[in-house]
């Protein structure tokens, strides 16, 4: 009888422990987390002489090549920012807008809920959910979503050295059941078209 | 709160209440030693064939002892020792940890083992050799020779085939006895549990084994004439021995009938004996892509991934099984949500030679056609990865002294040792199905898939053709193309088990 009223006890303490760590300890640490790093990719920010107000960079967009099978580089003009994560927010609203007659392989109607950068480098891009809802499926068209993100990020902005997509403020394994977005992702050349286009694509 | 936390604590007591013990007994096996056959008493302990500590140790001269306080029990033989652990299914030997399919069970002051306790534990340190066959129930102890042997007889025209699987191979000699062709072995005995044929012809009557314990005899009507004996390799490296038993004929003796071939097409004679297959593959598991709520890529005309996929998976399944022989499991075989987690548990649980995850593709441009082979891309990873792929081999202390080398790696990261083996069972694949189907011009593609990366062995991610193209969508359903595909994988499988030469 001894040695379960220990075992009752046991789980009970047990239980207490891992609610602690769920409900508060985890929030807590997160949250400083996440201040921290965007303080740092505030202070990290490359200071600019003043110049006009609508002033703009030229950045490179990805989109789906005409055989399908890649992406083609576009050269685009995006507003600048002078912090990375409101660059970084500018460079992926710009990649998100329609652009026809260029093809996206990013799900029509897919917003840009947040962005942050950790010191590390790594950039964590908040998606709505469209981005998988409406995703059509299969390898090919999942790995040119993803690295159309992952790469209008790291081309552009040295600062960023990995990207991870969340979904609906969440990790998510996958967008459709391919590739896997439980860690952040470097630039992948191996589906960029090696005949850079234009500014007219 | 209080209500709850004791009824979770009265269901845990009930679950360390240990329920009565199952136990009947089950058929003896028979022990075979150069000079004597007697039975050795098995019974079934909760749902496990176990013999009993005390059998095992007259038997093969073994000294126990029991240390409760380790909760162990120390078994040795003729210098070497073991150490079983009498709660846990392991046992240690040499300092090598093995495991059992259960732990000891006490039945008053005998301890009983799982009959796996002696081929895997105590064939390891006996000086004698130690045999144990569960299918026909027999123990061998010395160096017995005691091949295996089943029978097949089949009527070819006006002869008759009777073929022999043997296994281990062993020297014989066919010879002609009134009313019946015997078939001599130089071997202690025949391990035939099952010896009888299913058929009976005009000329053969039965099969049965012969007058001494290495004989099969081969009984023939009077019609008969003379029979031709060939050996062959046979599959999984047995001796495959053919004999055709032939007619009399009156008038030319020594012109035979139109002869049959006597080597046989192999894809039309299966196996006899059920030995693992010779070139190491035993188990490979298919992954048929989505299922389910999660319906995958939609075609021009409405098909699902999900249902090519599955129909692909069983067509491949059932083909593997009737040419290779190798054990398939599918990740699910029918219309559920499986996660990608769970799929590649079913590969690493069932502890698979091959991973195979069939998919079907979609792409936003409609002219988007063939198919693809992908395998793991560790770049993506980061040095994760790299630690993964080079991991150092671990020393850790394991019961009964000693220690043991064990690999550490993050199991959501067991692909990364095998991306090389991967990469070549990839290329195997791709140049099969080259030969069958059309091909992307992006045909052999390495991407962080997330369903390849926790599996433990060589695995590739097969997009069969693109759903989004009309036509291509119409072949994916069409029974050729199917087909198509799964021969091209088998023929992938068996380029890479060529090439690779079979190991692990």
């Amino acid at each position: 009888m001894n040695r379960r009223v220990a075992l009752a006890v046991a789980f009970v303490l047990f239980a207490i422990g891992a609610a602690w760590v769920l409900f508060v300890g985890l929030p807590r640490w997160y949250s400083a987390r996440r201040t921290a790093s965007v303080n740092a990719a505030a202070s990290a920010a490359v200071p600019q002489p003043a110049g006009s107000a609508v002033r703009k960079i030229t950045a490179t967009l990805y989109y789906v090549s005409q055989d399908g099978m890649n992406l083609t580089p576009a050269q685009r003009e995006v507003p600048f920012a002078a912090a990375v994560t409101e660059q970084a927010r500018a460079i992926v609203e710009a990649q998100l807008a329609p652009a026809v007659p260029l093809v996206s392989a990013i799900p029509p109607d897919t917003k840009l809920r947040d962005v942050f950068v950790t010191e590390r480098g790594d950039a964590f891009v908040d998606l709505s959910a469209e981005v998988s809802a409406k995703h059509p499926g299969g390898s090919l068209d999942e790995i040119l979503t993803v690295y159309t993100i992952v790469n209008a990020l790291t081309v552009n902005l040295p600062a960023i050295k990995r990207v991870q997509i969340l979904v609906d403020g969440k990790e998510v394994d996958t967008l459709a059941g391919h590739v896997d977005l439980r860690h952040p992702l470097a630039t992948s050349l191996d589906w960029v078209a090696q005949a850079a286009a234009g500014k007219s694509q | 709160m209080k209500p709850l936390v004791a009824a979770f604590a009265a269901a845990l007591c009930l679950l360390t209440v240990a329920l009565p013990a199952q136990q009947s007994a089950a058929l003896p096996y028979t022990v075979v030693t150069r000079d004597a056959k007697r039975p050795l008493a098995a019974r079934t302990i909760n749902g496990q064939e176990m013999f009993a500590l005390d059998d095992l140790a007259r038997l093969f001269n073994l000294t126990v002892r029991e240390d409760a306080a380790a909760a162990s029990l120390n078994i040795s033989a003729g210098g070497q020792s073991v150490l079983l652990s009498t709660q846990q299914p392991l046992a240690s030997v040499g300092g090598r940890m093995t495991s059992l399919p259960a732990a000891p069970a006490r039945e008053g002051r005998s301890w009983y083992v799982p009959v796996d306790f002696v081929s895997r534990v105590l064939a390891a340190i006996s000086p004698t050799k130690i045999d144990l066959r569960k299918p026909s129930r027999l123990l061998l102890v010395g160096d017995i020779r005691m091949p295996r042997v089943a029978v097949r007889v089949e009527g070819l025209g006006a002869q008759s085939r009777v073929t022999l699987d043997v296994a281990p191979p062993t020297g014989h000699a066919v010879s002609q006895e009134p009313g019946r062709v015997v078939v001599r072995f130089e071997a202690d005995a025949l391990d035939a549990p099952d010896l009888r044929a299913n058929t009976t012809t005009d000329l053969v009557t039965g099969v049965h084994l012969g007058d001494t314990a290495q004989s099969v005899a081969i009984d023939v009507t009077p019609r008969f004439g003379s029979f031709r004996s060939t050996d062959q390799p046979g599959p999984a490296g047995a001796t495959r021995i053919v004999i055709d038993v032939l007619p009399q004929t009156e008038a030319a003796p020594q012109t035979p009938q139109p002869q049959v071939p006597a080597r046989p097409q192999t894809p039309e004679s299966p196996p006899l004996l059920d030995l693992p297959p010779a070139g190491g593959l035993r188990t490979i598991v298919i992954d048929p892509g989505h299922g389910g709520d999660d319906t995958g890529a939609k075609g021009t005309q409405g098909t699902l991934e999900k249902t090519v996929t599955l129909a692909v998976a069983r067509r491949l399944k059932a083909a593997i099984e009737a040419r290779l022989g190798t054990r398939v499991l599918l990740t699910h075989d029918g219309d559920q949500t499986v996660g990608l987690d769970q799929r590649a548990a079913v590969a690493n649980n069932n502890k698979a030679d091959l991973f195979i995850s069939l998919h079907a593709s979609a792409s936003l441009r409609p002219a988007v056609a063939g198919a693809q082979v992908f395998y793991l891309g560790l770049e993506g990873y980061g040095e994760a990865a790299q630690r993964a792929a080079q991991a150092p081999r671990d020393a850790l202390p394991v019961l009964g002294g000693g220690t043991r080398d064990i690999e550490i790696i993050p199991w959501e990261m067991a692909q990364a040792r095998y991306i090389d083996q991967s990469a070549g069972f990839a290329r195997a694949v791709e140049a099969a199905l080259r030969d069958r189907v059309p091909m992307s011009p992006r045909a052999l593609q390495q991407a962080p898939l997330r369903v390849l990366v926790g599996v433990n062995m060589p695995a590739v991610l097969v997009e069969i053709g693109f759903l989004t193209n009309a036509p291509e969508e119409q072949q994916l359903l069409a029974d050729d193309r199917q087909s198509a595909l799964a021969q091209a994988l088998i023929d992938g499988i068996m380029r890479y088990r060529a090439g690779s030469g079979g190991t692990r």
